[in-house]
């Protein structure tokens, strides 16, 4: 064998298994089927344990952006705070509103974790830790998003509640709108690494440059329509206490109310590391390629870097108005990723030959001239409106 | 039988069972969740056919666009749920012996065919090669760059046709 477990985790893992299962006497496709199932489980379970202690992270930080201390009585720095939470929402009485619709009632916080697992199957932990290598996983993404629209809409119609039936109106909006420019911002790494699959494009960044120095602008759009998908600050208008309550889940109590929360959860975090491995080089790192162990660590701090960003945006700027955020993505968002697009598949295209530095500036400062124009057309047009407010109104004729 | 098999079975009994209830179910949105389930399970069958573009797609679209869309049609226009009144109409046999000859139809023609015994050519280049071929296929002048952008344009004229019938004439 010239691959130990240091190099090769789940080969050795998954040999050993094989050689278990088949030593008791089951044949080679039913082990491997139960190979394979074990796998499964093995990632659930550590993606669900992760989400545990995400809520510990999320209760921190969001103490420290108020000024305050957070959790800090169960355990050291209030480490095992999750414990006592989840015991909390275990033991609360299960309400299924009266007039639900019981079934769909029942499924939808079910769909909505499952569509955030799903994306766990195509995440490359490490050059060789990961669920599979789909060739067409960005567009993998977008259709569990689309399950996760779904998840909301049969929890905002099913509890039987105008508040959830608008929250979920006005959040399946913001999905399916902001879906646009993610999917052109997804496109954007994919020009560059000329490929779908994740795997491909964490390599093509490990073999040259970060996606993220020749397209800060396709990083930046793309952090900005996950919020939105997330349905997190500022575009929390799911959730706008003063006017819906609570949104899609207001009915919702107990675990069945958990698994909106670890989903919401667990998908921001999943959206840091899908921002990691388009623009940060996903675990790519020092000696990241001989020891798998070691980029899946550096992929996980990059992820939670990303994390860290989406919870920094959410507790810092306030909630904004749903005509501003529609206008918002299809007025500047869509005009901007489309150019985008174009802009970066002419300069790929172009400069792809001229070598490694005029390649990375050419790319870097195509993105800067983008942006700047952007926001000089912007400074132009609310100039003018700006302008058109203050002319002096027509004196009314008796 | 193998693996693929069974999951083959599988998914086309989730396939008939729930478009079945599509037509029979009176709430209107079950009948579009019900939908959602048939359109899911097409999309197990891409999947195993190893059209994994198409099955992603599938769920894509259907699911993420025209299902939603379905479901908010239903719940902005009407206001009782439950469809009351008859099923079926007086046309109901014609449409079942219809049903039938084509399920015949297709029975025969199915039977006489000597693929149906044939493994699937294996797919060379791997399946990102694939991927390739589709796109090169669907941009280049030789092969289906005309349909194609006569498709865009179809969809930019209803997309300018929506907004005009939306607009707030001044």
């Amino acid at each position: 064998m010239d691959f130990t477990f240091w190099t090769d985790p789940i080969k050795v893992v998954n040999q050993w298994m094989m050689l278990t299962l088949t030593g008791w006497g089951l044949s080679g496709a039913v082990a491997s089927v139960i190979a394979n199932l074990v796998g499964i489980l093995l990632l659930i379970t550590g993606a669900m344990v992760l989400d545990i202690m995400l809520v510990w992270v999320e209760r921190k930080v969001v103490a420290r952006f108020q000024g305050r201390l957070g959790p800090n009585r169960v355990g050291p720095y209030g480490l095992f705070q999750p414990f006592p939470d989840i015991i909390k929402l275990i033991i609360k009485e299960d309400i299924t509103p009266d007039g639900a619709d019981k079934v769909v009632y029942n499924m939808a916080p079910i769909i909505s974790l499952a569509s955030v697992i799903f994306l766990w199957a195509v995440v490359p932990l490490a050059s060789t830790i990961y669920g599979v290598d789909l060739n067409v996983a960005l567009l993998y993404l977008v259709a569990a998003g689309a399950l996760g629209t779904l998840s909301i809409i049969m929890a905002g119609w099913s509890s039987n509640n105008k508040y959830a039936l608008l929250g979920a109106f006005r959040q399946v909006a913001a999905m399916i709108s902001f879906e646009i420019p993610m999917v052109v911002a997804l496109l954007v790494p994919t020009i560059l690494a000329g490929s779908l699959s994740l795997q491909v494009i964490t390599n093509t960044q490990a073999n040259g440059i970060w996606f993220f120095w020749l397209s800060p602008l396709g990083a930046l759009l793309f952090l900005i329509s996950a919020i939105a998908e997330l349905g997190r600050s500022p575009f929390d208008l799911n959730e706008g206490e003063s006017e819906i309550v609570s949104g899609y889940h207001i009915e919702y109590t107990g675990m069945k109310f958990g698994l909106f929360y670890a989903g919401e959860l667990l998908h921001a975090f999943t959206f840091g590391g899908f921002l990691a491995v388009m623009f940060f080089g996903g675990w790519h790192g020092p000696w990241a390629a001989q020891y798998p162990l070691l980029g899946a660590f550096y992929f996980v701090v990059k992820a939670m870097i990303g994390y860290w960003l989406i919870m920094w945006v959410k507790y810092t700027v306030p909630r904004i108005r749903i005509d501003h955020m529609l206008a918002f993505n299809w007025k500047f968002l869509t005009p901007v990723a489309f150019a985008l697009l174009i802009v970066t598949a002419v300069a790929h295209s172009l400069l792809k030959g001229l070598g490694y530095w005029p390649y990375l500036l050419g790319m870097f400062s195509s993105n800067i001239i983008l942006g700047w124009i952007t926001i000089e057309i912007l400074r132009a047009s609310t100039r003018k409106q700006r302008l058109a407010g203050q002319a002096p109104k027509p004196v009314a004729q008796h | 039988m193998d693996a693929s098999q069974v999951i083959f079975i599988l998914s086309a009994a989730l396939i008939i069972a729930s478009a079945l209830m599509v037509v029979t179910t009176r709430n209107l949105v079950h009948a579009a969740l019900w939908l959602i389930a048939t359109l899911f399970g097409v999309a197990i069958l891409y999947a195993v056919l190893e059209a994994g573009f198409l099955a992603v797609v599938q769920v894509v679209v259907y699911i993420g666009a025209i299902a939603i869309m379905f479901i908010f049609a239903v719940m902005l226009t009407r206001k009782e749920m439950r469809d009351r009144g008859p099923q079926v109409n007086e046309a109901w046999p014609y449409a079942a012996v219809l049903g039938l000859l084509t399920f015949g139809g297709l029975w025969v023609i199915f039977s006489k065919w000597d693929g149906m015994g044939r493994f699937p050519a294996e797919i060379t280049g791997g399946p990102n090669a694939v991927l390739t071929q589709l796109g090169v296929a669907l941009t280049s002048p030789d092969a289906f760059v005309l349909p194609f952008e006569v498709a865009s344009v179809l969809l930019l004229a209803a997309l300018i046709g929506s907004v005009y019938v939306a607009m707030n004439k001044k």
